[in-house]
């Protein structure tokens, strides 16, 4: 992977399911070490796009690259460049752990006599080395989360997807999540590409964001540029004079 | 590290994830194992005062179709967990690894064996304390343990690609119920083979349970035969179940789309 090229770059990347269009016409480049933010109500093709974008899902228009890798004709190579967390809790609750971090330590094939330290290093970083040997079935909702984070990327990926990573969390794991990412990112360096239709998480940690509506790019940016453009107070009411659709009906402040 | 190295290392990863947690839930093999007792116990019991079905004593006959069919039964819902697994957001992790799809579904069908195993240590035991005329000489136990891995496999990953078609858990019920009675009941598992009526018997040639069986039947008893040469036996199922990986293979990231 070439260290300078943009890590995310798509062209009119598009994804339908029948007749529904879930993403259209999208293009958008992320560079080496941004942290990107995907703001759109349920249903706007966050999901579908970062599906693509981590393999899961093969694009029916389009095409894009990520840390290099095209991938519809190198999904080997990139799935061996990103992390993804799912928006769907990933790590196995029957297992403990330090378990599940050894399931992800053999996939990316970490070298056998590094394994424990890195697992360590990376549990310590998640601040979970207290909890390693309990079943992560009896996690908090943030705690699970950070487990999935160390478990993506443990490899040390070039590229990080957080699918919605704070649904669903109280304020206090929703903190420690974030504070958490904010320590990787300064950390390792790698990209963080996350959706989220929380507009405070956007603003208070995203270089730049996407606001995406019905599958389409209404409008890419940082947010003050984007807040400047379009004489918008927040970026709430900037997805509706956009979209003319409100983005969170029922936001809640932290 | 080198391209085989790599690949078993992955393999390695998804076996041991789930024998991690069989090991964190024994109750779940107990559970499971009361079923082939019961068929022994109650079914073999009674139908061995029929005479003339088999040559020799029926609890003989049957104790081989026993363990084939308590494979069988547990294999066959594989792909259910599949599907939890999809449900849960568990599959998503393995998908975007970068460990070739193939070795993703050879660590399930492995790990699928390690139940197997169990359940054959299970009606061994059950079926030396009802007299049963077990051949425990070493070569014959290791047919019989690589007979089971084989059949672990090859229904386990056939469940796979069921549910790899249905994609939800309440459709994979129904099917999985559909599918193992014709599978057992079309095979020499609980009568001979030569008891069918032809069209009967002509679908049981089809059927890999039926060599299963017959292999086992060979292996586990003193008095043992096969009605196939061994090579039939053993033959016919790897090549089945070298198909139904490779099919696996190009099936399982649906589940995840």
């Amino acid at each position: 992977m070439s260290k300078t090229g943009p890590v995310v770059e798509t062209h009119a990347l598009g994804r339908r399911f029948g007749s529904v269009v879930a993403v259209a016409d999208l293009s958008i480049t992320i560079a080496p070490g941004e942290t990107f933010a995907l703001i759109g109500p349920n249903g706007a093709g966050k999901s579908s796009l970062m599906k693509m974008l981590t393999t899961l899902l093969p694009p029916t228009a389009g095409d894009a690259r990520v840390a290099g890798y095209d991938i519809r004709g190198e999904p080997q190579q990139v799935r061996r460049h990103i992390g993804y967390v799912p928006q769907l809790p990933s790590a196995d609750t029957e297992l403990t752990g330090y378990e599940n971090m050894l399931l992800s330590a053999r996939l990316y094939l970490l070298p056998a006599r590094e394994r424990r330290s890195r697992i360590a290093e990376a549990l310590t970083l998640m601040e979970l080395s207290d909890a390693r040997d309990r079943a992560v079935g009896t996690y908090s909702g943030g705690m699970a989360r950070r487990l999935e984070i160390a478990q993506s990327t443990l490899h040390r990926p070039a590229v990080l997807f957080l699918d919605e990573p704070t649904v669903g969390l109280d304020p206090n794991g929703r903190l420690a999540v974030w504070s958490h990412v904010r320590r990787l990112r300064r950390e390792t360096g790698a990209a963080i590409v996350f959706s989220t239709h929380y507009m405070e998480e956007a603003e208070d940690l995203a270089d730049r964001v996407a606001l995406i509506s019905r599958g389409r790019l209404a409008a890419v940016g940082t947010v003050a540029e984007l807040k400047n453009a379009h004489g918008a107070a927040s970026l709430d009411a900037l997805f509706t004079k956009l979209t003319g659709a409100a983005l969170s009906p029922t936001a809640v402040r932290l | 590290m080198n391209p085989v190295r790599a690949y078993l290392t992955q393999v390695h990863a998804v076996t041991a994830a789930e024998v991690m947690k069989l090991a964190h839930d024994p109750m779940d093999l107990v559970t499971r194992a009361v079923q082939p007792i019961l068929w022994l116990l109650l079914f073999g019991q009674v139908m061995a005062q029929v005479h003339g079905l088999t040559n020799g004593s029926y609890l003989d006959f049957l104790s081989p179709g026993v363990l084939a069919q308590s494979v069988l039964f547990v294999a066959i819902f594989y792909g259910l967990s599949a599907i939890w697994e999809r449900d849960l957001g568990i599959l998503h992790r393995y998908m975007v690894s970068p460990a070739p799809r193939s070795a993703l579904v050879i660590g399930k069908a492995i790990a699928s064996s390690a139940r197997g195993i169990t359940q054959g240590i299970v009606i061994y035991a059950c079926a030396a304390l009802l007299g049963v005329k077990l051949s425990f000489a070493p070569a014959n136990l290791l047919g019989v343990l690589v007979m089971v891995f084989i059949a672990s496999a090859l229904f386990s990953t056939f469940s796979l690609i069921i549910a790899c078609i249905v994609k939800t858990r309440e459709r994979f019920m129904g099917i999985g119920q559909f599918l193992t009675m014709p599978i057992f009941f079309a095979s020499d598992a609980i009568y001979p083979i030569e008891l069918m009526p032809p069209w009967l018997r002509a679908i049981a040639h089809f059927n890999p349970l039926t060599y299963e069986v017959d292999g086992l039947r060979a292996l586990m008893l003193t008095v043992g035969r096969s009605h196939f040469p061994l090579t039939v036996d053993y033959g016919a199922p790897v090549m089945l179940l070298a198909l139904l990986i490779a099919l696996a293979s190009r099936m399982y990231p649906r589940l995840t789309e």
